[in-house]
């Protein structure tokens, strides 16, 4: 057994993760179930020269990343659904300024305070529609202990490399659970940092396109070329503009970075679909139920497959596209929540596939049983 | 795929049965098998019936949380009459002498593990390692080599006679 291999906690992953992507700022206000985060990197953070501060609120701790990632520090910071709608203007002021950062929000019973201690997968459209106005932003969602670690990392990289906040939206079940990880060698781990201006330009505009990728180099606070942040549509000066033509154009460069790029950045798995009948459509631990259901129906002649997403905003067209190229006929979108990725993939599937859902939010996983009755009850419907 | 074995630890919180599932998941880590253990958060993981789940299994585990578990230790009867419904049945029930055993579909094994802690080991509070220590002499589901070096990993400094004395104490309760 080599020294890599232990039992871990998935919230543990993360600071593990986030401490191999480079993390050197966490800014944060405990709560459960992500409170671990918090605590880990309390501890983590100072053993490898970086900062730990417990702030006095949700709002202040979301600031705070964003401080410290303009002075050129990759920060982190994790919260639960209460907290994740209090982070959510400043979420929007980091996509606006193209500050990378990351947020974790381990999902909980909703809404309100809800269900502090029990899994739900209900802010999958708090992810992507939770701060106002048109703007990009990348959602990724865990399956496995393995998988915090791997996505943390990949989360810091897509944040840093497309300048967006990026979103690890875990739940409940995959963030206090401890299994068996084997972390890979730290040698082997990508590491994507920021671009920075090529030279000490005397005339750096902080918001200009230099490399034509829609992704302007990021000069660090203290690094010697000073420049304007705001909230307000700038220009590439990053002053202040109302410029009807310079608004369109920084909105669709901010998008374009983004999907311009949905092959760099999507991710998904599919298990048995190509011959399947029914497509279970799902992310986060719910996968993990949905899988051993697809064994267990395999077993029993059922053709029945999974597509678990990884990335879940942008959405993966893409997937459920090619699944048109199959037998399919039946998706079935399985989410703790009362419905809410059914609707995109509805929108995704535009008539070519029935889609049921099944949902569950009573804060308790969903079972394997109730994903084979639910796969029993489309088959004779269908 | 049925290689796996479930195994629910209960009793009352801050009887120290979290610690005693991450022991032995990580006794079954060292054994080369995969392991998953997951517990109760909330109101009754500090006082009340609380629970420690366990799976280990020679293949990747999927479904992470116990439905019907193989093995129920339960070191209270409050905890033992929440979770019994929860064990297989001809399922392995592992009891404390001290709980009337209940009628039902289960193979019912009833130690002394609190008096041994207590009385063979000196201290209540290592009545969690009594447990691991029966839990594995009647199952075999993790090697001796392992559960000792798990416990032994795990319990702080100073406490490595003790704990090893409460493991041994509980093997010895099943003969």
């Amino acid at each position: 057994m080599g020294k890599r291999v232990m039992l871990m906690q998935g919230n543990e992953a993360c600071v593990e993760g986030a401490i191999a992507a480079g993390m050197r700022f966490y800014a944060g206000y405990p709560i459960t179930p992500s409170t671990e985060i918090a605590e880990l990197s309390a501890e983590k953070l100072p053993k490898v020269g970086g900062k730990f501060i417990q702030m006095e609120d949700e709002i202040a701790s979301m600031g705070a990343v964003i401080g410290a990632s303009l002075a050129g520090l990759k920060a982190m910071t994790a919260t639960s659904g209460p907290g994740f709608s209090l982070k959510q203007e400043n979420i929007g002021f980091a996509c606006l300024t193209e500050v990378p950062c990351v947020i974790v929000n381990v999902q909980r019973g909703g809404p309100s305070t809800g269900l502090p201690t029990l899994p739900a997968q209900g802010d999958v459209m708090q992810a992507r529609w939770g701060t106002h106005g048109d703007h990009p932003i990348i959602v990724i969602s865990p399956s496995s202990v393995r998988e915090v670690f791997d996505m943390t990392i990949k989360a810091f990289n897509l944040s840093e490399k497309y300048r967006v906040p990026c979103i690890l939206l875990m739940d409940e079940v995959v963030a206090h659970m401890r299994e068996k990880v084997e972390l890979p060698e730290e040698l082997n781990i990508e590491i994507i940092n920021r671009k920075k201006p090529k030279a000490s330009l005397p005339d750096y505009k902080p918001y200009k396109d230099y490399d034509g990728d829609g992704i302007p180099p990021m000069a660090a606070f203290g690094d010697g070329t000073p420049f304007h942040v705001t909230g307000l549509i700038h220009d590439e000066t990053g002053f202040p503009s109302t410029d009807p033509k310079v608004t369109e154009n920084l909105l669709n460069r901010l998008m374009n970075k983004i999907y311009n790029n949905l092959d760099d950045i999507i991710e998904y798995e599919t298990v048995d679909t190509a011959d399947a009948n029914t497509v279970i459509v799902t992310f986060g631990s719910t996968a993990r139920s949905v899988l051993r259901a697809v064994k267990l129906l395999r077993q029993e002649g059922f053709k029945v497959g999974m597509l678990r997403l990884k990335t879940i905003w942008p959405f993966p067209h893409k997937a459920i596209n090619e699944l048109t190229q199959t037998a399919t006929k039946n998706l079935i979108v399985a989410e703790m929540n009362y419905g809410q990725l059914i609707e995109t993939v509805k929108a995704s599937a535009d008539g070519v596939f029935k889609v049921y859902g099944l949902n569950k939010y009573n804060g308790e996983l969903i079972t394997p049983q109730e994903v084979i009755d639910k796969v029993r009850e489309v088959a004779v419907n269908a | 795929m049925d290689e796996r074995i479930e195994i629910r630890l209960s009793g009352s919180g801050g009887q120290g049965l979290i610690l005693a599932g991450i022991i032995l998941a990580e006794a079954a880590i060292l054994d080369g098998k995969n392991a998953v253990q997951t517990q109760s958060y909330g109101p009754e993981a500090r006082g009340g019936a609380s629970r420690s789940e366990v799976i280990i299994s020679n293949e990747s585990i999927d479904y992470p949380k116990v439905s019907k578990s193989d093995i129920l230790l339960a070191l209270t009867e409050e905890a033992m009459l929440k979770y019994k419904n929860g064990l297989k049945e001809n399922g392995l029930l592992i009891l404390d002498s001290s709980i009337e055993k209940p009628d039902g579909p289960y193979k019912i094994l009833s130690v002394p593990i609190l008096k041994t802690a207590q009385e063979k080991v000196g201290k209540s509070i290592v009545a969690n390692i009594v447990a691991l220590g029966t839990l594995i002499s009647a199952t075999k589901i993790v090697s001796k080599e392992a559960i000792e070096k798990a416990v032994l990993d795990r319990v702080p400094k100073g406490t490595e006679e003790l704990n090893k004395k409460a493991l041994y104490e509980g093997y010895k309760l099943v003969s």
